[in-house]
């Protein structure tokens, strides 16, 4: 998968399952301020993230994540480990 | 403080609202189904009522919606008409002090679900936000306190089959003390198949599968188990000074609440148990028992339950004989929801006066025989009803509703 298929597809995954505004979406977004992602929400995209991308997110790599840009490199980088 | 009811919401099998409702209840109106999904999983018996389940997409945000299992679903529909009817909105809710204790004593589906996700995953992780919130007891007064903004009293009453009737009376006795002036009170059922295949299991249910309507038949001679069913019913019980102050529209004042526990057998209902129950109810209420114009029975349709309902009945009203009919008749035993939901029938009686029939009763036996049974809808005024609510356990509850 292509880097911008799993961008395309985060965002898909983002509206569809987190039922967040699509046109909220953008790289600068603050997950939490901006789109409204809860401590909550988190435990669900593990679920998401396991389900259709085949890993398991960690807490703890989570610290840093506070974007959506952030988010997408996490995937990425955890999806294509080279 | 007088207590009054000023609300009334109701998701049930004979009706999604209250003019539907009323409007089966008038016609003798059955919502018993055959479900085939029982049949296939083993059941016994696949009879069942059944209501859709409610669409909240777009009504309530994912958030709200993930944590709500089926029961809080119908619980949500039944509320918002209860407070609508109220006159009570969202900025009224933010500004006053408003509490919910709603009765539920199960939520089955995401307890299994979970389970079954931990089983094939074998990690926690995958099994997302809601179904803790779902599987709790308290699910449905949780939820809804959030939904609502709710800053008032906020729990959860579990006494089995009297679990709505319960959640009344406490309601009625902490608004009585002056302790809270508007309480949304309930009862809610889940209907599915996980939350009914134990009580399948003990031969209680009705096996009548080639004519679900006439299966529910409390009192009658040839009657062979309850029907499972379910939904939600919400009452706004409010101070009748608060009720006064606000304008509202008073459906119904509760002046007795009687309980007790018959202290013997888990399943097996008893005489004295009910009778303490109906009468603490009317010393509570300041009446006499020839005061009462109507009883909605609990009689679910099993021998057990209505014989001695029947003798604890007669005991206590043989000289003034009101108008007795079970409304499980049509309904089912809607359980956890029906002491909740008897109190919506039973008002819309006696605000539209008439008394529903208790349908498919065609022969006494020795115990009914004595009991004055609507059959046919009758037009009478009622001026004061008395509902029962019996559960396993031996817990018993009685209420008085009177008309202001």
């Amino acid at each position: 998968m292509q880097n911008n298929e799993i961008i395309r597809k985060i965002n898909q995954l983002l509206i569809d399952e987190i039922e967040i505004d699509g046109t909220q979406i953008t790289p600068s977004a603050d997950l939490k301020k901006d789109l409204g992602i809860d401590s909550l929400d988190f435990v669900d995209l593990f679920v998401i993230i396991e389900n259709n991308f085949g890993f398991k997110m960690k807490a703890e790599e989570m610290a840093d994540v506070k974007t959506l840009q952030d988010f997408y490199n996490y995937v990425i980088n955890r999806f294509h480990p080279n | 403080m007088r207590v009054v009811i000023t609300g009334m919401g109701i998701y049930s099998v004979i009706g999604k609202n209250l003019a539907e409702v009323k409007e089966s209840l008038y016609a003798g109106k059955s919502g018993i189904i055959f479900d085939p999904i029982r049949k296939e999983m083993g059941f016994r018996s696949a009879l069942t009522g059944m209501v859709d389940k409610p669409q909240l997409k777009g009504i309530l945000d994912r958030r709200m919606r993930v944590g709500l299992p089926v029961q809080g679903e119908y619980a949500y529909i039944a509320t918002l008409e209860a407070l609508k009817n109220a006159g009570i909105d969202q900025p009224f809710l933010d500004a006053h002090e408003v509490g919910i204790l709603y009765g539920n004593d199960s939520s089955a589906v995401p307890v299994v679900e979970s389970i079954d996700i931990l089983r094939e995953k074998k990690d926690t992780m995958m099994i997302g936000s809601g179904y803790i919130f779902q599987s709790m007891n308290s699910t449905v007064s949780m939820n809804l306190s959030v939904i609502f903004r709710l800053k008032g009293v906020n729990f959860t009453i579990s006494g089995a089959c009297a679990s709505g009737s319960h959640a009344l009376g406490i309601g009625y006795l902490l608004i009585k003390q002056g302790l809270q002036d508007i309480i949304i009170c309930g009862g809610a059922q889940e209907i599915n198949p996980e939350s009914t295949a134990s009580f399948d299991a003990l031969n209680a249910f009705s096996i009548r599968e080639s004519e679900p309507t006439k299966a529910s038949r409390p009192f009658d001679r040839d009657r062979d188990g309850l029907v499972p069913s379910g939904g939600a019913a919400s009452l706004i019980l409010e101070s009748y000074d608060s009720a006064i102050q606000r304008g509202a529209t008073i459906y119904g004042e509760i002046i007795g609440y009687g309980f007790s526990s018959n202290g013997e057998h888990i399943s097996m209902p008893n005489v004295a148990g009910p009778v303490k129950a109906m009468q603490k109810a009317i010393l509570d209420a300041g009446i006499k028992p020839s005061d009462i114009d109507y009883i909605n029975a609990h009689a679910t349709s099993t021998l057990a339950g209505d014989s001695n309902e029947a003798k604890s009945i007669d005991l206590i009203f043989n000289q003034s004989r009101p108008f007795i009919s079970s409304t499980k008749s049509m309904t089912g035993h809607e359980m956890w929801m029906g002491g909740a939901s008897e109190i919506i029938y039973s008002t819309l009686m006696m605000n539209h006066s008439f008394i529903a029939p208790n349908i498919n009763l065609e022969h006494p036996d020795e115990s009914s025989a004595h009991l004055n049974i609507v059959t046919q809808t009758t037009p009478a005024e009622i001026r004061t009803f008395l509902s029962n609510s019996f559960g396993f356990g031996g817990t018993n509850s009685s209420l008085i509703i009177h008309r202001v």
